[in-house]
């Protein structure tokens, strides 16, 4: 370190932080700027935002909004305490200045802060063919916006909706088609639906809840183009197992992107993994060392969890989201020796065809799977997850009060298989495969991963040849050379 | 403006809440939770009572600044 940055280091101690800038105006932001004015923070908040709403939850945009019970507009979150900020939206931000602690607006402006916290997120992977993707009936499901036009074209009762995808939004996307009595294709180029985030063990029992609601759902098959007619309404989607299917609407539920592009040149270390930081919230520069103004939180983050090895997380669920942003809005205006690490568990919901899933812990570390109480025919029921001998994480499937006693056993690092003493539980635990797809074998919604030691740029997954296998075109099977 | 969110991670579907404000909260299957995060404003004491009976007080209530909630679109700024 040269002795003037090390100047500036110290005098930055001192100097009281009186400017905050947030920059993604969702869940992530919100929290963590709720949490600066519980933490007692009284100096000035601004939070940029490029959509144009005030902050607005999105796990009912897969679902209430869908099915037509709430509208859209009501989404919007509490506001637990007065924030007393700044509210730029509509606004994105395209710039990071470390060296003047500023951040670039799209309109020219620049906003200059004391700490930075980013919480950019993620959007929808779009459809890699752009004049496909921009017919007439191809929808994403990320924003607002996307469920209002989604639901308005499930309420206009579309013929056959062609979901692409397995994974958790794909699947509750097909969930409501069902509900509102409408036909629908599920595509997944995995052996199961859900199988990145829960494994093939798990996956299969989703994909037999689809079935039973009368989902044509379609492992191994991936969509190898869609067809629009002379006016450019899509018509039909030409699948790799050779049919054709006759479509109005499909959604391209292919996982998410984060929004990392707007740092480019900004010398913090980030790829298309996320942003890299450490266990108090902090990003590392590209030269690995962690900035002491610029924090991370929410979808855009990968973080070194104690449970796990070091190995970076990516977590793109709402409570890490809330948690995260919690954590690094106390170390924001924390002396460093008052500086929290983030090491809340994973946590995630779903609701689909019927049941409630509950997981807590990290699925996808690991190996094995154990039936621990319920019964797969009952859809009520517990799984553990282990590795290497301890228990890593738990799904429940309609018995959501067990899971904080998990919670509690990953905790502890108990071992696998767990000993119970649940009047349920099964007499004796047979544990098979977790069946997650081999390291870099890309799947549409992993959901929650780890992403190897960190920080390195560019990530070393990055090529040509795992671009082609990320093409969600490409058939399984596809070898790299 | 009244305004709710549901910890869902936290929620363990006891239903007190669906008892206390049916037409705010209700259970959708066995145990999945639906709610209106934007209840009418005449249903405040129900929402209240809902939170304070949720066992695992999963459930945050609070008042939405008008001005921030019809800011869409308007690149406005507050100081
Ligand atoms: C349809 C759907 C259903 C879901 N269901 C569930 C569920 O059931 N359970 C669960 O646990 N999780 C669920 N999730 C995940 C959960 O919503 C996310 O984990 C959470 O929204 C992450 O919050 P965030 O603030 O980190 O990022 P985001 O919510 O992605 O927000 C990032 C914000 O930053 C903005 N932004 C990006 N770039 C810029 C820029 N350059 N300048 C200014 N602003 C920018 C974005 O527009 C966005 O508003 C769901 C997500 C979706 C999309
Ligand atoms: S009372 Fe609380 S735990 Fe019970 S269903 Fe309502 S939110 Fe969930």
């Amino acid at each position: 370190m040269s002795s003037n940055n090390a100047k500036k280091t110290a005098s930055s101690v001192q100097k009281p932080v009186q400017r905050i800038v947030i920059v993604g105006a969702s869940l992530a932001g919100l929290s963590a700027a709720e949490s600066l004015r519980s933490e007692g923070f009284a100096g000035t908040i601004t939070v940029i935002g490029d959509e144009p709403y005030a902050p607005y939850d999105r796990p009912p945009l897969s679902k209430t909004v869908l099915t037509g019970w709430l509208q859209a507009e009501h989404t919007t979150l509490p506001q637990s305490v007065d924030l007393q900020a700044e509210w730029l939206l509509g606004m994105p931000a395209i710039g990071l200045d470390l060296g003047n602690r500023e951040v670039e607006l799209a309109d020219g402006r620049r906003v200059g802060f004391d700490r930075l916290l980013i919480s950019t997120g993620t959007h929808a992977r779009q459809w890699p063919d752009l004049a496909q993707a921009a017919l007439d009936g191809v929808c994403l499901l990320h924003t607002r916006d996307d469920a209002v036009r989604l639901r308005a074209r499930l309420a206009a009762r579309p013929k056959r909706v062609l979901v692409i995808g397995g994974g958790f939004t794909g699947s509750e996307v097909a969930s409501v088609c069902r509900e509102l009595g409408l036909a629908v294709t599920v595509t997944e180029r995995s052996a199961t639906p859900l199988i990145g985030a829960l494994g093939a063990a798990a996956g299969a029992f989703a994909g037999q809840l689809q079935r039973a609601h009368g989902v044509d759902l379609r492992c191994n098959v991936t969509v190898m183009s869609l067809e629009g007619d002379e006016s450019g309404r899509l018509r039909c989607a030409y699948l790799s197992d050779g049919d054709i299917l006759d479509i109005d609407v499909a959604v391209v539920a292919l996982g998410a992107v984060r929004n990392v592009e707007w740092l480019r040149d900004s010398g913090l270390a980030f790829d298309s993994r996320g942003i890299a930081c450490d266990a108090a919230c902090r990003a590392f520069d590209i030269n690995g060392m962690v900035t002491d103004d610029v924090f991370v939180a929410g979808d855009i983050v990968r973080w070194p969890h104690p449970l796990y090895e070091g190995e970076l997380l990516a977590v793109e669920h709402w409570g890490n989201a809330v948690e995260q942003a919690r954590t690094a809005a106390h170390n924001m205006v924390s002396v460093p020796a008052d500086l929290q690490a983030y090491k809340s568990l994973p946590a995630f919901w779903s609701r689909q065809f019927g049941v409630n899933l509950k997981m807590i812990g990290l699925p996808s570390f690991a190996d094995e799977v154990v039936l621990t109480q319920g019964s797969v025919s009952e859809r009520r029921l517990v799984a553990a997850y282990g590795y290497k001998g301890r228990i890593v994480a738990a799904l429940t499937v309609n018995m959501a009060r067990w899971l904080p006693a998990y919670e509690a056993m990953i905790e502890a690092r108990a071992p696998f298989p767990p000993v119970l003493h649940a009047p349920d539980s099964s007499a004796e635990l047979r544990p098979v495969p977790a069946g997650f797809p081999p390291h870099g074998q890309i799947t549409h919604s992993p959901n929650a991963i780890k992403t190897g030691p960190g920080p390195s740029i560019p990530s070393p997954e990055e090529s040509p040849t795992s671009d082609k296998v990320k093409d969600p075109r490409v058939p399984p099977g596809f070898q790299p050379k | 403006m009244l305004r709710i969110v549901v910890d869902l991670n936290r929620c363990e579907s006891y239903a007190q809440c669906v008892f206390a404000a049916p037409t705010v909260f209700w259970m959708k299957d066995e145990e999945s939770l639906e709610y209106d995060y934007a209840p009418d404003d005449s249903l405040r004491v129900q929402v209240e009572r809902a939170a304070a009976a949720c066992p695992v007080q999963a459930i945050s209530i609070c008042c939405l600044d008008e001005q921030l909630e019809q800011q869409g679109g308007n690149h406005s700024e507050q100081q």
